[in-house]
């Protein structure tokens, strides 16, 4: 506790107000039946109006509240982008862990793999998947895990390789310890405090993806309330100078702000404790 | 002249640009052909994904026979990429007509977008990025960093919805659909295109200047650096005789994967301003299941992603001073 005091005395103001958002974030995703004021897809009113006591941010295009409508989209929006997120960590995590400790082929084959991946823009993958296996949460899920896997991949490997070399490991293959010890207690725990930085990375891409493929009209369907289709429902109004689809494209600004604050000072104390 | 020749050929970097020739053409061909499997692997076939479950046996043989459905999937890979490569695309399912058609024009559009973009934001990302890591750590530096890091959290929607708010409601100066016609002279063509161009602008910016600013550093604390400060050189040669050269690879390399990015990125931008480029018709076609058309332009989009890719790889290889110089 006193430990977790010391470093947010420490942390910039910067770096304090991502942490902020970030758990306000996170406090709304959890508590949101609690404090919505509405229903998720209850018609409260009429279409479009203005901010009110009552309807706090206003309503969207057919009416419904718009702050229950945020509150509840960070529900489906960061959680599917933490999902993705743990997904290809793990998978990226492991996989890379074993190309880094086996090494010879599955290396390689794993490492062509990935090559392949990343050659294709990210979008256009992403895009020719779904137009191939239609728009459901669960393909976007598989998706986008496939896609940020293979960044994990890289990342991990290289630090693997790097920490395999070290004289400890060595020592523990001496010891006759096996492949899977050697991985998971020598290797992992070494690997762990740059993974951490890129965690947040890659769920600022994920997050940033899934809103732009919702925006689209390929992620989320409706009535699911998600930031990056309500920006899409509300875009029309625009043009007439109603701000409705500004609120939930700035909360996503605002919650990818936050997270990268965060890790550009992780990034920065690194850099600093590697000097 | 057989001397030159060997000469030529044994230069590592002749070796290198052909190697890596040799790894994009590659890469291109399992795009290709995972572009094709992917088709391919469609629960079912086309024939009743298109025509639905309960359409007649005859009309879907019809339609079978009609998109040569019936051949072996090998015989039908290779008839594709060939008649790819000679620019015929087959025909939409959507609408009938020639792909080819289709997509010419939007391509050109999209490039037109993705170029002018370029020509705005890769002199002042360069100018910015050198000016960043020329005063590091000064305010200047700290402003910039800011408010780049911002501006690369912001989805792309974001900001040109509230270029749209500004430019377009508020002020009425530019038009908030950017459609444009084949008869529009160039000027009011970059009129209707400013919102798009100024949103691509900000988003590829802040990534370029970044890592223009962390390649010219990188160089600025390398020992040769020092040395030569340490002898007494003037800051302005240090920069532009020591520093630049080595910078180089790094920063041409920086350009050309925004470059990439920008292509692919115009995609949400293009569907924001109702562009009628090739990343909106890629859009469409998604949701209408339109599959020859997703193939072609996921294709085409493909391709010049991984050309641009290669074309980096090859300069930052050719402007590598330890590589031109061998030993």
């Amino acid at each position: 506790m006193k430990q977790i005091m010391n470093i947010l005395k420490r942390m910039p103001p910067s770096a304090l107000f991502g942490l902020f958002v970030i758990v306000l974030n996170l406090g709304v995703f959890f508590l949101a039946p609690a404090i919505a004021p509405y229903g998720e897809t209850e018609v409260v009113g009429d279409v479009w109006l203005p901010m009110s006591p009552d309807f706090f941010l206003g309503t969207d295009h057919i009416g419904r509240d718009m702050l229950t409508r945020l509150i509840y989209g960070a529900r489906n929006t960061i959680g599917v982008a933490l999902l993705i997120t743990f997904i290809a960590f793990i998978s990226g995590t492991l996989l890379g862990l074993a190309a880094a400790t086996l090494k010879g082929w599955v290396d390689q084959i794993l490492g062509r793999l990935v090559d392949i991946v990343m050659a294709f823009p990210p979008l256009i993958f992403a895009l020719m998947v779904l137009s191939v296996m239609g728009t459901s949460v669960t393909v976007l899920v598989v998706v986008l895990s496939l896609l940020d896997c293979t960044r994990v991949f890289r990342l991990v490997r290289a630090v693997a390789m790097d920490v395999e070399v070290m004289p400890y490991v060595e020592a523990a293959r001496l010891r006759g310890e096996g492949f899977w010890w050697v991985m998971r207690r020598e290797i992992l725990p070494n690997t762990l405090p740059p993974l951490i930085a890129e965690f947040g990375m890659r769920f600022c891409f994920v997050f940033l993806f899934i809103s732009a493929l919702s925006f689209l009209g390929l992620g989320f369907q409706p009535p699911a309330a998600d930031w990056g289709s309500m920006v899409r429902e509300n875009a029309g109004a625009i043009t007439f100078g109603i701000p409705a689809a500004l609120w939930p494209a700035s909360v996503i600004a605002m919650l990818t702000i936050g997270v990268n604050l965060v890790v550009d000072w992780m990034l920065n104390m690194q850099g600093k404790s590697a000097h | 002249m057989t001397r030159a020749m060997k000469r030529f050929i044994n230069n590592p970097i002749v070796k290198m640009v052909a190697q890596r020739l040799a790894i994009g053409i590659g890469t291109l061909l399992v795009i290709s052909g995972l572009i094709f499997v992917g088709v391919e692997a469609l629960p079912g076939d086309l024939a009743e994904a298109v025509l639905g479950q309960n359409a007649l046996p005859e009309t879907v043989a019809a339609f079978r026979a009609e998109l040569k459905l019936d051949l072996p999937a090998h015989i039908r890979y290779v008839t594709w990429l060939g008649e790819v490569v000679r620019g015929d695309f087959g025909n939409s399912l959507a609408s009938g007509k020639p792909i080819a058609d289709l997509i010419g024009w939007r391509f050109k559009n999209t490039l037109f977008l993705a170029g002018t973009t370029a020509l705005v934001a890769v002199p002042l990302a360069l100018f910015l990025g050198m000016l960043a890591a020329l005063y590091r750590d000064s305010w200047l530096d700290k402003l910039l960093s800011i408010s780049t890091l911002t501006a690369i959290s912001f989805p792309e929607f974001f900001v040109a919805y509230i270029l749209i708010t500004l430019f377009s409601v508020k002020l009425a100066l530019f038009p908030s659909i950017s459609s444009i016609t084949r008869d529009m002279p160039l000027l009011v063509k970059l009129h209707t295109i400013t919102l798009p161009c100024i949103t691509l602008t900000l988003v590829v910016l802040a990534h370029m200047m970044r890592m223009t600013r962390a390649a010219i550093i990188n160089v600025m604390d390398l020992p040769f650096i020092e040395m030569a400060r340490l002898k007494g050189i003037s800051k302005r040669r240090i920069i532009f005789n020591h520093a630049l050269p080595n910078a180089l690879a790094p920063i041409i390399n920086v350009i050309a994967l925004n470059l990439a990015y920008l292509v692919v990125g115009v995609v949400v931008v293009e569907v924001v301003f109702v562009y009628p480029g090739l990343g909106q018709l890629l859009v469409d076609s998604v949701s209408k299941r339109d599959l020859p058309v997703v193939q072609a332009s996921g294709l085409i989009f493909a391709i010049t992603y991984v050309g641009l890719n290669l074309t980096a790889d090859v300069l930052a290889m050719v402007s590598n001073p330890r590589l031109r110089h061998p030993q």
